[in-house]
């Protein structure tokens, strides 16, 4: 019995290593990148079903990794169908062991947070913007090469 | 001796002019048709072999253009609804013509063979055409799938009338509260003008082929 409870307590300790991921609103995810703070947020957004997104993440993965002790951070908003999140993005993110934290975009309208996030913005993914102090610097609709990430956050934090 | 520095200077001139209008698929920057452009007509293989123009329709009204294809969880979650489009609205005057833009050689889900396969399984009433240059996606400015290009027809032309979206919810279909497309169809049917003219959806990337 003691075993069971010991074995019961290891394994859901494992599996809580593994990313918590969020489903946010749209309004939650405008409050999160445009906190009036330093940092310099790079929110990528992507889906597992996305060749051209998977092909781009370990370059976001990287930048975070790089940047950790300093005020950029990388956050991912997922547009996976709520139905795959279990089977298609949890498993994907703990296969990868993906650092940077996920989020699930729970909002039905596209048409209307599309332009929110940016009026040049067609509805494609990977699309990605870069955002500071309330602002946004930037947005591309297409991948990004880490090359071009770190260039990119050089020119804004060291310009 | 002159003659031929002269040939040469204009063959380099015109290649110049002319690389100067192609612009690269890739970038970001819209471009396309929007509501009011003319649409140009094209020949396009359908999956029974056979070509399709939409001057071969005589009598419908406009068409529904819709850029799709096999692959994308977002064109496969709008299957269903395309289809019924189609039944509803082809007797209207209003046919679905689907086409997949996609490069099949990264995307061997998207070949033409596939294509027969998914149209049979679905039961598909429309025309499934195969895009094979790319160069209908480029000319609409086809973006990601699915893509939606409402035309109507005036008097020889092919006036745009809506681009974007089907409805508002891409993953249930249940759960849609305003269906864009549809009202969009009922507008020009009723000889009103559209009122939403351009709407946005999530979608896959158009595949295009490597340089």
């Amino acid at each position: 019995m003691k075993y069971l409870l010991v074995l019961s307590l290891f394994l859901s300790s494992v599996f809580s290593f593994a990313q918590n991921v969020p489903y946010i609103t749209f309004e939650q995810l405008e409050k999160i990148i445009y906190k009036q703070d330093d940092t310099l947020r790079i929110v990528n957004f992507w889906a597992t079903w996305c060749k051209p997104c998977i092909e781009e993440l370990p370059e976001f993965e990287r930048i975070n990794a790089e940047y950790k002790n300093q005020k950029v951070k990388v956050i991912l908003v997922s547009m996976d169908f709520k139905s795959k999140i279990d089977i298609q993005l949890k498993p994907y993110i703990q296969k990868n062991n993906i650092q940077s934290p996920v989020f699930v975009l729970d909002q039905t309208d596209a048409n209307v947070w599309i332009n929110a996030v940016s009026k040049e913005w067609s509805g494609s993914i990977p699309a990605t913007i870069f955002t500071l102090q309330s602002k946004q610097l930037s947005f591309r609709e297409g991948k990004y090469s880490y090359e071009e990430l770190k260039q990119k956050i050089q020119s804004i934090i060291q310009p | 001796m002159n003659h031929n520095l002269i040939t040469t200077a204009v063959i380099v001139l015109g290649s110049m002019i002319m690389a100067s209008f192609i612009t690269n698929p890739n970038d970001s920057v819209p471009t396309g048709y929007k509501a009011g452009d003319k649409a140009s007509d094209f020949k396009l293989k359908n999956i029974n072999d056979q070509f399709v123009s939409l001057t071969d329709y005589k009598t419908a009204k406009g068409f529904i253009v819709v850029f799709t294809c096999n692959h994308c969880p977002y064109a496969i979650a709008y299957e269903d609804r395309i289809e019924e489009l189609d039944k509803k609205y082809a007797p209207k005057g209003y046919p679905v013509i689907a086409i997949n833009p996609n490069d099949a050689a990264s995307y061997p889900d998207d070949s033409f063979e596939n294509m027969k396969v998914r149209a049979k399984q679905k039961g598909f009433t429309f025309p499934y055409l195969y895009d094979e240059t790319q160069a209908t996606a480029k000319t609409y400015g086809a973006q990601r799938t699915p893509h939606i290009y409402l035309l109507q027809k005036s008097g020889s032309d092919l006036i745009v009338k809506y681009v974007g979206a089907i409805d508002d919810n891409s993953q249930d279909a249940k759960a849609v509260k305003v269906k864009y497309l549809e009202n969009a169809v009922d507008e020009l049917l009723s000889g009103k003008d559209v009122s939403s003219k351009e709407t946005k959806a999530i979608g896959c990337s158009i595949k295009w082929k490597k340089a």
